[in-house]
């Protein structure tokens, strides 16, 4: 079975996704390659992918995240080209995790202890904030 | 190797860390994947028949707006699948197949009543919050056969 996946790499990453297409381009795997500003869209047989993967995650283990896709590369149901411009819907999403890429990049090469995060502050729970104001009016 | 879920159900942060912890990730493009590069298009562009909200029948009401029936009817079959979930409160940006509020409080109703083992986490927003929402991540996915 056909399968695409992204694969995006991290602001703070020193592979670029031209990087990875070379490197796709150099490799014994027939898949076909499109060329993003955040990455590269991949897509071929589910084993051939899966190996492929495994060989580019290794190029920059923390800074590189993959993520499946239903549309095949330059589909004109998804393609902006076709449809007149305009980011495809997915792309917000991608868009907004990859804002928090550089964190989860540091994260996944730290090691070491695990620092203690205090509690975030909660609302005021509602059986509180009837006791006080039962005891402000009485 | 367990099957995880995650919500957002098109997270590639949380797919991304299941998939390379040696588990496997239940998102919807590969619900959508089926759907779209299935041989001869019954209904152009996307091919959702009117088999599609029937199917989200078994998750919602008939009187429940079709969008969530189609939304339920892609994301349903992937919760009955889930042997564990991943749930990330909704940091308020969900588009395309999680961009129906409704729905989303019923695909987090229902994973919570599927009786799972649930990692409940918000995104990070600093470097030490990264750290502990990647180690929850990590001792949650080792804690699982």
């Amino acid at each position: 079975m056909l399968v695409t996946k992204y694969v995006i790499t991290s602001s703070e990453s020193n592979i670029l996704p031209s990087d990875i297409a070379m490197k796709i381009y150099g490799s014994k795997y027939e898949v076909l390659v499109k060329e993003t500003c955040f990455g590269v869209v991949i897509n071929g047989e589910e084993e051939v992918i899966n190996a492929l993967v495994k060989e580019i995650r290794a190029l920059d283990p923390a800074g590189i995240f993959i993520k499946d896709r239903g549309f095949p590369p330059g589909d004109p149901r998804r393609c902006r080209g076709r449809r007149g411009g305009g980011a495809r819907p997915g792309f917000y999403m991608i868009e907004s995790e990859s804002k928090m890429l550089p964190l989860i990049s540091r994260a996944l090469a730290f090691q070491g202890d695990i620092p203690d995060i205090p509690e975030k502050k909660k609302p005021l729970p509602i059986k509180r904030l009837e006791e006080i104001i039962k005891n402000g009016l009485s | 190797m367990a099957k995880v879920i995650v919500y957002p159900p098109t997270s590639m942060i949380l797919s991304d860390l299941v998939e390379r912890m040696g588990h496997k990730a239940l998102v919807v493009p590969e619900a959508v994947r089926r759907l779209v590069t299935a041989s001869g298009i019954e209904s152009p562009p996307l091919n959702m028949t009117p088999e599609e909200p029937k199917k989200g029948l078994r998750y919602a009401a008939v009187d429940v707006p079709s969008g969530v029936r189609g939304r339920m009817s892609l994301i349903g079959p992937i919760i009955e699948e889930a042997e564990a979930a991943i749930i990330v409160e909704d940091p308020g940006w969900l588009t395309g197949c999680a961009g129906c509020s409704r729905t989303n409080e019923l695909v987090r109703l229902l994973i919570r009543t599927k009786g799972v083992p649930v990692l409940d986490l918000s995104y990070p927003t600093n470097d030490a919050e990264a750290k502990v929402f990647v180690s929850k991540i990590r001792t949650f996915l080792e804690g699982l056969k």
